[in-house]
């Protein structure tokens, strides 16, 4: 199936807030609410049939021109099927203060790790994880470098000088 | 000078000589520098002229730690562990500009340079040293392995 | 020790000792010999078997996204050199595909063809490397000299197109750096040779190796199923029977027009990744010659008829205002930037202002010239993509490498992923050890190929 095709047969079956196909690559918006429907979907339907969830990502829109006062967070996911050989980009938006988005663990492995990772460099978390814990960095870590206020230089120490 | 002081030097540069061609080296490799070092340690460049070859994989039995490669904070206090273990006399190489100064990552993530949490030797700088420089390192080690004052 | 405590100690029986054997916690890493890699593996073991098995990484973490949101477009590219440091091109030229898609443009015939050849010796540098360390792990310590004498013939290749062994810094959005250096191609065919014979070598020294196939064939498997559930990709992917490659399924620059096979296995074990490997490396020494046979615009040569000046002296008489003709003076350069001349980069670059620097004759010899070198230098112009987002994906040494990259106009990108292609496997490491011998994790995790700048980043 081609990008439209898919966003089509997606739109068909699940409330998506917005769809578009910048540069080619199909992008549905998704509430949080049907988020694991539309994955699930995703996943089942003999048509879309994404059995990888090649990569989960988060982008912080706190600087970003004209969505500086939306959601905060939009938690991205990358999908591949094998079977067509087809991708599709299913995004959710979250806000700061209920930075929750429901885990897709139970539909892909693969999400354990990814998630990890968004909840240490964002502070995103996901419910329904069974062991979210900071993946790159270490417990003693405070914040998440790769939200827009944390500033590069930041440095916090294990042993040694802070400088 | 006294018989006895020249006793002493002689003996010194003796066991100097001894020490500089008798490197037992620790690599510890983290990062892209170890590519680098695999190329000098393999027949091509072939540090074993120097008496360097032989890589021991315990820090208790080495002499020369080569740090390789990027210290994050994270790794930080395991290269300060793996230096306590070493026995005395030992040196430390710094092996590339990630472990001199933190190179070109300036942020939250990596020491900026393993001289905050151990003393360092030599520095090799290069991102990564070419096996050349690297070789030119490790002759300055071994000079200054040669004429230091010995202890033992 | 006294009787009674070494025996409850040895076999678990008595007082003080619980009831029964117990498990053994055995950590191993971040710094561990046999492990070429800073990970940390905490192991339960019942005897020598492995009950449970947790996987910590990011011990290399060093910030690679956070460092690419800092600078423009280009200044990413160093930092992707060093993520995966074994295959640097891959990486380069990934990035620069997604920034390509972001700005909509399509970079020349010639640099397609440069991506390829360059990607796939990267390929095979990857894949040498990755077979030598592994089988070192295994006390195999000739195979690994034999593979690294065979990477360093292809590293000479490259450090003659890029000025650098490793850290080559060689893509640009919109090109390469530079063009190809003349001979190229006959030095090529001689590393190729080269590399064949160690190859080989390699072959009639493991592939029938008893004790090489004692420790790779069943070891470490993980079935079909598991693999693609854990995104998996590339030869571990290869290796349990799926032909997926991104060269192959979604092809980019001039993939579709070379041919090549996908190598693939059955058995999904050690010894599956070893063969499958091995085949990549033919099929890339494959697509090169048939890249170099058929690559446009033919070698480069300024000639010396028309005057070469150096550097310097035109900067000077650009200063003298002696402008007239000297567009038309090819440069001397020197010989670390081969390939830099006017002609080679119009062939290797797109030719779009916003994106491609001017060459150096252009820069010193016409103010149009220095003024687009300045907009594209100076902070808050150069390259500046419309607002959006775009993923790009290319086949790295591990698997499908992407990009993932969100603009806001600016000069700098406001987020770059890297979707590391050997993230997955160490998450499904502990799926493909538990139950297995704890020796056999060393094996085990050398076929993963984890390479430490790509997986923490
Ligand atoms: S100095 Fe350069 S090559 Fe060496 S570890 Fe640091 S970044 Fe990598």
């Amino acid at each position: 199936m081609d990008g439209a095709a898919v966003l089509d047969a997606i739109r068909q079956r699940a409330d998506v807030v917005e769809t578009h196909a910048h540069r080619g690559d199909a992008t549905v918006v998704v509430t949080r609410d049907a988020l694991p429907r539309v994955l699930a979907l995703c996943r089942d339907a003999p048509a879309l049939a994404f059995d990888m969830l090649m990569d989960l990502t988060a982008v912080d829109y706190l600087k970003y021109p004209g969505r500086e006062d939306g959601p905060r967070f939009e938690v991205v996911y990358h999908l591949y099927s094998l079977v067509h050989n087809h991708r599709v980009r299913i995004k959710t938006r979250v806000d700061e203060d209920d930075a929750v988005v429901p885990s897709a663990v139970g539909l892909w492995p693969s999400a354990n790790w990814f998630e990890r990772e968004v909840w240490d460099m964002f502070g995103v978390r996901f419910s329904g994880h069974p062991n979210l814990m900071r993946l790159l960095l270490y417990e003693e870590f405070v914040g998440h470098p790769l939200r827009k206020d944390y500033p590069i230089d930041r440095r916090q120490p294990l042993i040694g000088p802070a400088q | 000078m006294g018989i006895g002081s020249f006793f002493t030097s002689k003996l010194d540069e003796a066991i100097g000589w001894a020490r500089k061609y008798s490197i037992f080296q620790y690599p510890f490799v983290t990062a892209c520098c170890g590519m680098e070092y695999m190329a000098t340690a393999c027949s091509h460049y072939d540090i074993d002229r120097f008496g360097a070859g032989l890589p021991r994989f315990s820090p208790r039995q080495a002499d020369v730690l080569f740090v390789v490669g990027t210290i994050s904070h994270k790794m930080a206090p395991v290269l300060k562990r793996v230096y306590d273990q070493m026995t005395e006399p030992k040196w430390v190489v710094a092996f590339g500009v990630c472990t001199c100064t933190g190179g070109f990552y300036n942020n939250y993530a990596t020491v900026q340079g393993i001289d905050t949490i151990i003393p360092v030797d030599v520095y090799i700088p290069g991102c990564p040293p070419r096996p050349e420089s690297v070789i030119d390192g490790l002759m300055k080690l071994q000079d200054k392995i040669a004429t230091q004052t010995q202890r033992y | 020790m006294a009787e009674t405590t070494r025996r409850e100690f040895m076999l678990g029986e008595g007082s003080g000792t619980g009831s029964g054997s117990q498990n053994l916690h055995v950590g191993m890493g971040p710094a561990h010999p046999a492990m070429h890699g800073i990970i940390r593996i905490t192991t339960e073991l019942d005897g020598e078997t492995i009950v449970k098995a947790d996987v910590e990484i990011g011990y290399l973490h060093r910030a690679f996204e956070k460092d690419c949101e800092e600078g423009g477009y280009n200044n990413a590219i160093p930092y992707t050199d060093r993520l995966n440091y074994v295959s640097p091109l891959i990486n380069n030229f990934g990035y620069c595909a997604a920034i390509e898609k972001l700005l909509g443009i399509d970079v020349t015939e010639r640099c397609k063809y440069i991506r390829v050849i360059m990607s796939e010796i990267s390929r095979i540098c990857d894949h040498l490397t990755c077979i030598g360390a592994s089988a070192m792990e295994l006390g195999a310590f000739t195979v690994f000299l034999y593979m690294i004498k065979a990477r360093e013939f292809l590293w000479e290749l490259v450090e003659d197109v890029t000025g650098a062994r490793l850290t080559i810094s060689y893509g640009r959005v919109g090109g390469v750096k530079a063009d190809l250096p003349d001979g190229f191609s006959a030095k090529t065919t001689k590393a190729f040779k080269e590399t064949r014979e160690v190859l080989d070598e390699v072959h009639r020294l493991l592939t029938g190796n008893r004790i090489f196939l004692d420790r790779m064939v069943g070891l470490g498997a993980l079935s079909r199923e598991e693999t693609i559930a854990y995104a998996i990709t590339g030869p571990l992917l290869r290796a349990v029977g799926v032909p997926y490659d991104v060269r192959r399924a979604q092809p980019y620059d001039v993939y579709d027009r070379l041919e090549f096979e996908i190598p693939t296995q059955k058995d999904g074990d050690n010894f599956a990744r070893y063969l499958v490997r091995m085949a990549e490396m033919e099929q890339s020494m494959r697509i090169v010659e048939q890249a170099l046979a058929r690559i446009p615009g033919g070698a480069i040569n300024v000639d010396a008829a028309g005057r070469p000046i150096d550097p310097a002296a035109y900067v000077d008489l650009g200063k003298q205002g002696k402008t007239e003709g000297l567009l038309l003076v090819p440069i001397t350069l020197s010989p670390n930037l081969q390939g830099q001349q006017r002609a080679a980069l119009e062939r290797v670059n797109v030719h779009d202002k916003r994106v491609v620097l001017p060459s150096k004759e252009t820069t010193y010899g016409s103010i149009e010239g220095l003024m687009n070198h300045f907009m594209l230098i100076m902070e808050g112009s150069g390259i500046r993509p419309p607002l959006g987002e775009a993923y790009a994906a290319v086949e790295g040494a591990n698997g499908e490498l992407g990009f993932y990259v969100v603009s806001d106009g600016t000069d700098r990108p406001y987020r770059v992923r890297c979707r590391p292609p050997c993230l997955p496997p160490m998450a499904a490491l502990s799926r493909m050890i538990e139950g297995g011998m704890v020796a056999d994790l060393i094996p085990t995790f050398g076929s993963v190929n984890m390479i430490g700048g790509e997986l923490d980043r």
